[in-house]
């Protein structure tokens, strides 16, 4: 077998947002919130977009949510997904209050809208990557 | 203590831009570099405006895709020769063409210079990005990348899928845009899609490449270059080309478009009020616009943020204008770039040479009918940086 001109691309697990990937690969999604004005920060990082305070906290949040929106992607641009397609790109929006790209998997492209109930599918990627993706949920 | 809109508007009128050059887009790479297609286009431009390479004080430049590099300014004024005082580079994705005419005109207003030349140009290898990317450093592509984010498609397609859900909007509507471009495009020899007319039933027959988008409602990357030379209110009189004033101008950027309260309302709505304001204008004066067009949904969004219409009305806009050169809402009137070929990364640089030539009256058989004060406006990112310009005829 060939090695594939072009890796799978995969978030570092390093830095501020290294506590977000170690939390999805043990399946649960932390973020960080900050604890001066309680801004929920995304993406991760350590100190709050907002206030510019130093001092957040991780914080585990449901992955209870909805499409905000969404694309089904009939031509991929990064050579690893061109043989994936189609697939959906979207937007979920948690009941948490953060808007997360993802990819919605576990139903039929055309049944994909904006509005619809997801949870969350945790797909391992690799040995040391695990991804945040989404499926129907029944509401 | 006055307020930015009262400061702002002592930029009113204070430059102009004198001469302009522009390259036929290709979509072949060639052999040919950056540098190359840059020497060319600034020598042109600065004939064009009359003047010698010698009163050339000022120059913008922004970054070259395929010929990325550190001291850009400074390598791109030695190459051609100049020995400017005031030397800029402007990154801003999309929104670059119009800032660097902004910060061009701001200089000359401040005095730090007296003539600016403003020049875009790059080559485009359909392998390059993959091959020898430049340099792109964020870490919100660690949370896009993996997910299939199709480069900018992706988002665009889902802003013009959430227009669609919320307001109503259709495909039809949205190729409209792509089809009247395409009718102007006919009448400009070196659009790359001059001789191939396209009907919104093209459009939408055309393959899906990011639901909704169709491939001709995206735009088409390309090698070109496109330079202008600005100059102030006191040199301007000498020269033999009519000016087109720099009225009014502002930018705005708002950082990560999917955090924000709503996706579909966008900088633009701040980039355009400031340049409203110096200008002392309000879009209802507006007879002509060239509005980036990377997608048929960024010009619709931004149409509505820059007041043309109100939010969610973009659609049935689109559907009561002719937006052809000889319509009553001409827009980007060279074709735009989806029928002319996007130039480079500063690729904006194209409807801001046509804002000018229309408002010169030097757009030949597809002048507008009325030029007097065209809307030129630059997006980059995904709806995060804009900027806005005003040109008139008259200051």
């Amino acid at each position: 077998m060939s090695t594939p001109a072009f890796p799978r691309p995969l978030p570092r697990v390093e830095g501020d947002a290294a506590p977000f990937w170690k939390a999805v690969a043990a399946h649960r999604i932390e973020l960080p919130r900050c604890t001066a004005c309680g801004t929920l920060i995304f993406y991760p990082r350590t100190f709050c977009t907002r206030c510019h305070s130093r001092e957040v906290r991780w914080e585990e949040i449901s992955g209870a949510g909805r499409v905000y929106t969404f694309s089904v992607v009939h031509r991929a641009t990064h050579p690893w997904f061109m043989d994936k397609t189609p697939y959906v790109y979207a937007i979920v929006e948690l009941e948490a209050g953060v808007r997360l790209p993802t990819m919605l998997v576990g139903c039929a492209t055309e049944d994909v809208s904006v509005g619809m109930p997801v949870e969350p599918v945790f797909e391992r990627a690799s040995d040391d990557v695990v991804l945040l993706h989404f499926r129907p949920r029944s509401a | 203590m006055t307020s930015i809109s009262d400061r702002s508007r002592t930029l009113r009128g204070r430059a102009a831009v004198v001469g302009f050059a522009e390259l036929p887009p290709s979509k072949q790479p060639g052999d040919r570099k950056p540098l190359d297609l840059i020497s060319e286009v600034s020598a042109q431009a600065i004939a064009d405006a009359g003047l010698r390479p010698q009163q050339i004080d000022g120059i913008v430049v922004c970054p070259a895709m395929m010929q990325y590099s550190m001291l850009w300014p400074s390598i791109v004024a030695e190459h051609i020769g100049l020995a400017p005082t005031y030397l800029e580079f402007v990154d801003l994705g999309g929104a670059t063409s119009c800032a660097m005419i902004a910060r061009a005109a701001a200089a000359v207003a401040e005095g730090r210079c007296e003539t600016v030349l403003c020049v875009n140009g790059d080559t485009w290898d359909p392998k390059g990005m993959y091959l020898k990317p430049p340099p792109l450093v964020s870490p919100l592509r660690d949370f896009t990348l993996p997910y299939g984010a199709a480069g900018a498609n992706g988002d665009y397609a889902m802003a013009a899928r959430l227009h669609m859900d919320r307001y109503g909007t259709t495909s039809r509507q949205l190729a409209k845009i792509a089809a009247d471009q395409r009718t102007s495009a006919q009448r400009n020899p070196i659009a790359l899609f001059h001789g191939q007319p396209l009907t919104i039933d093209d459009v939408l027959a055309s393959p899906v490449i990011c639901d909704p988008l169709h491939k001709y409602e995206i735009v088409l990357p390309c090698s070109g270059a496109e330079a202008v030379v600005v100059t102030s209110e006191d040199r301007v009189k000498d020269l033999p080309h009519p000016p087109a004033w720099v009225l009014g101008f502002g930018e705005a950027l708002e950082p990560d478009p999917f955090q924000r309260p709503d996706f579909l309302v966008t900088p633009t709505v701040e980039s355009a009020r400031r340049a409203f304001a110096m200008a002392g204008a309000s879009p209802k004066d507006v007879t002509l616009a060239e509005i980036y067009d990377c997608y048929t949904s960024a010009v619709l969004i931004e149409l509505e943020d820059a007041g043309f219409c109100a939010k969610g009305e973009g659609g049935p806009f689109v559907e009561a204008h002719d937006l052809t050169f000889a319509g009553d809402f001409p827009l980007n009137t060279h074709g735009g770039m989806l029928s002319f070929g996007q130039p480079g990364l500063g690729g904006g640089m194209t409807l801001v040479v046509e804002g000018v030539r229309q408002v010169m009256g030097r757009a030949g058989d597809r002048q507008v009918r009325r030029n007097d004060l065209a809307f030129v406006h630059g997006n980059g990112g995904t709806f995060t940086e804009e900027c806005s310009l005003l040109l008139g005829r008259d200051r």
